[in-house]
């Protein structure tokens, strides 16, 4: 059953058209990220759900009762923000038992929830203390504590992660995975960071100016894009985007990569779906794992190789990223550091053709 | 040692240049009190008297047998509802601007600039409005005018500090189960304490001090302290002793309510220059 259904959603905020008609529904006890650049709507969306704003067309419904004049506090949702959204003149503990105060829970129950929760936190030593006293990581763990005692129906974070520095933020991911784990409940993560969005959800939704682009798992947006905007979003670095012009190759298609000689020859299964762009160019899309260093030439890699010069490496240790041009385009390889040797100035890659995106150039649909 | 020499120096220079600025400040005061409790005679003495030869308190004792300290009591009154009220009207009006966008983008300038107006310019068709309402020397009447009179000030100044609340706190509050009063009062208020008590402070102030409306609105019934001492201007003799002994009464309430409040009052007023 779905937890929450929204459909034929519309924001304005004066003239400005924030959400454009989002339809979306999420299942119990799912985790879902809403991905995006920043002001795409995304965090509208996400306050519209809490009632922090008003709907202007369409209607949200959470278990199945339409919640579209229902005030934030009727909705049985909680709330992590940002800049963790702590009351400074409160105590650690007062600020976990503010959502479950204005409840009117029992003194005891209360006590017994904020330890349990603390404890699951690890800031059980900190409820004495109050906000200033504490760091950036410390801060937006009392923020998901406030959010969790509270064991609503729905829990939402608005890039809860954005304000600490990276190393945090991957421990900080992997503890907000592990609660959902534990918790079983469904929650809506909003963040720009793709990285959060592949890593974290069960779906992703990505929006793009106000309007759902692209949904499913991420291995489903990762590896069968349907527009070019979701194929360049996920990923890092992104994928290398090159016009090519499409000609017939043996019994099926292959690609010439505009402004070079390289012709990449296309597999049966891809080969059917380019018919139709006989002699016109479209977009390959070849993620920078996709291509691999081509050391001995093997009969079956013949028509899928291209050498390319080298412009620059940039080794990060456990991978190491080769860019060169590719016609005009800068593209990006990620290679095994290995197998790069030092002062190699050329290369031949292999490209995985089977994994590659064809973009419609006109529509920037995938074909 | 010749550096640590222009040092003490310097050090004492400015200690020297405080002391004389003090005094400065403090002499009106010091002479205001002192008068209270001299006799005629010393008061009209030359050279003058610096320190009485015994402290009287007969000026304080006339005001309090005659009940003419009462009209300090009235001040209370008058001073002391119209803050409480202002500040809860315009608290809530502030926050509405803020938060709602009530009235538009433009509506806090124009009510700031209603505070510009000289109070002489509308003390009189006040006057004649309060005659025909029967307000004229009536507590409500002088509550009400100072009431409107601070509300734009207020509204100003808590409209600054309520601006620099984050939003996220009070969605969060919202989102945690309290409706939009329990927010005022639970958030919105103890974030801007300092910033509420040092309004109160100068709201309470400005009608603490004032004398025009009071002059013209009262009689006798409501008549402030600042009203008060214009009385013992005679077309004959002036009452020296009187006034003092009642400007002082006037002066000791202000007197504590900044000693007690200061840190607010501080922290108030450089809120928003100095976040934390």
């Amino acid at each position: 059953m779905a937890d929450l259904r929204i459909s034929g959603l519309h924001k304005y905020y004066g003239s400005m058209h924030a959400v454009k008609g989002i339809d979306l529904e999420i299942p119990s006890g799912e985790f879902t990220v809403l991905v995006g650049q920043s002001g795409c709507g995304k965090s509208t969306l996400l306050r519209t759900i809490a009632g922090l704003e008003e709907i202007d067309q369409g209607t949200v419904q959470i278990s199945g009762q339409t919640v579209n004049d229902l005030a934030p506090k009727d909705r049985d949702i909680a709330m992590v923000f940002q800049n963790y959204a702590l009351y400074p003149y409160m105590k650690i503990f007062d600020n976990i038992a503010f959502g479950l105060r204005a409840r009117k829970v029992e003194k005891t129950e209360i006590n017994k929830k904020v330890d349990h929760v603390s404890k699951m936190l690890s800031i059980d030593h900190l409820l004495d203390r109050y906000p200033r006293q504490l760091s950036g990581g410390q801060l937006q763990r009392v923020a998901i504590g406030r959010a969790i005692v509270r064991e609503a129906r729905i829990y939402l974070f608005d890039e809860p992660l954005s304000n600490l520095d990276a190393q945090l933020r991957d421990e900080m991911r992997g503890e907000i995975k592990r609660l959902h784990k534990e918790l079983g409940k469904t929650m809506i993560y909003v963040t720009h960071d793709q990285i959060e969005a592949m890593t974290m959800a069960d779906r992703i939704v990505l929006i793009r100016d106000g309007k759902i682009e692209q949904q499913g798992t991420p291995s489903d947006l990762y590896d069968r894009p349907k527009t070019k905007y979701v194929a360049g979003f996920l990923g890092s670095p992104s994928m290398n985007f090159i016009t090519a012009r499409v000609v017939t190759q043996g019994l099926g298609y292959g690609l010439i990569l505009e402004n070079t000689a390289a012709q990449l020859k296309m597999p049966e299964n891809v080969s059917q779906r380019i018919g139709e762009y006989l002699g016109s160019n479209i977009l390959i899309g070849i993620r920078p794992e996709h291509f691999s260093l081509n050391n001995e030439s093997k009969p079956e890699d013949s028509g899928t190789t291209i050498e390319v010069s080298i412009d620059l490496v940039q080794p990060t240790g456990a991978r190491t990223y080769v860019s060169f041009k590719i016609g005009q385009v800068t593209a990006v390889a990620e290679l095994n550091p290995r197998d790069i040797r030092q002062n190699e100035s050329n290369l031949t890659l292999n490209v995985d053709v089977n994994r590659c995106v064809l973009i419609n150039k006109d529509t920037e649909f995938s074909i | 040692m010749n550096a640590k020499l222009k040092k003490n120096f310097k050090t004492g220079l400015r200690l020297a240049g405080a002391v004389v600025l003090t005094i400065l400040f403090l002499f009106p005061i010091y002479w205001l009190f002192m008068i209270s409790f001299k006799t005629a005679d010393e008061i009209y003495a030359y050279p003058p008297v610096w320190w009485p030869e015994s402290l009287q308190f007969s000026n304080y004792a006339v005001l309090f047998k005659d009940g003419d300290a009462a009209t300090v009591g009235n001040s209370l009154i008058v001073a002391g509802t119209s803050t409480v009220f202002a500040m809860i009207l315009g608290t809530t009006c502030a926050y509405s601007i803020v938060r709602f966008k009530t009235g538009g983008d433009h509506l806090a300038n124009w009510i700031i600039s209603q505070r510009m107006i000289p109070p002489i310019a509308i003390v009189f068709p006040v006057f004649i409005l309060y005659v025909w309402f029967g307000l004229v020397d009536t507590y409500f009447g002088l509550i009400l005018l100072y009431t409107a009179f601070n509300l734009p000030y207020v509204i100003w100044m808590m409209r600054g500090y309520i601006l620099d609340i984050p939003i996220s706190l009070e969605h969060a509050a919202l989102v945690d189960g309290y409706t939009r009063w329990q927010v005022l009062w639970k958030v919105i208020f103890p974030m801007c304490r300092a910033g509420l008590f040092a309004t109160a402070i100068f709201t309470f102030v400005f009608a603490w001090n004032d004398f025009i409306f009071a002059l013209v609105l009262t009689r006798t019934e409501v008549a402030t302290y600042t009203v008060q001492v214009t009385h013992y201007f005679g077309g004959q003799s002036n009452f020296w002793g009187k006034i003092s002994a009642m400007s002082v009464l006037g002066t000791l309430p202000i007197f504590f309510i900044v000693a007690f409040m200061q840190k607010y009052l501080v922290r108030g007023i450089s809120l928003g220059a100095v976040k934390g």
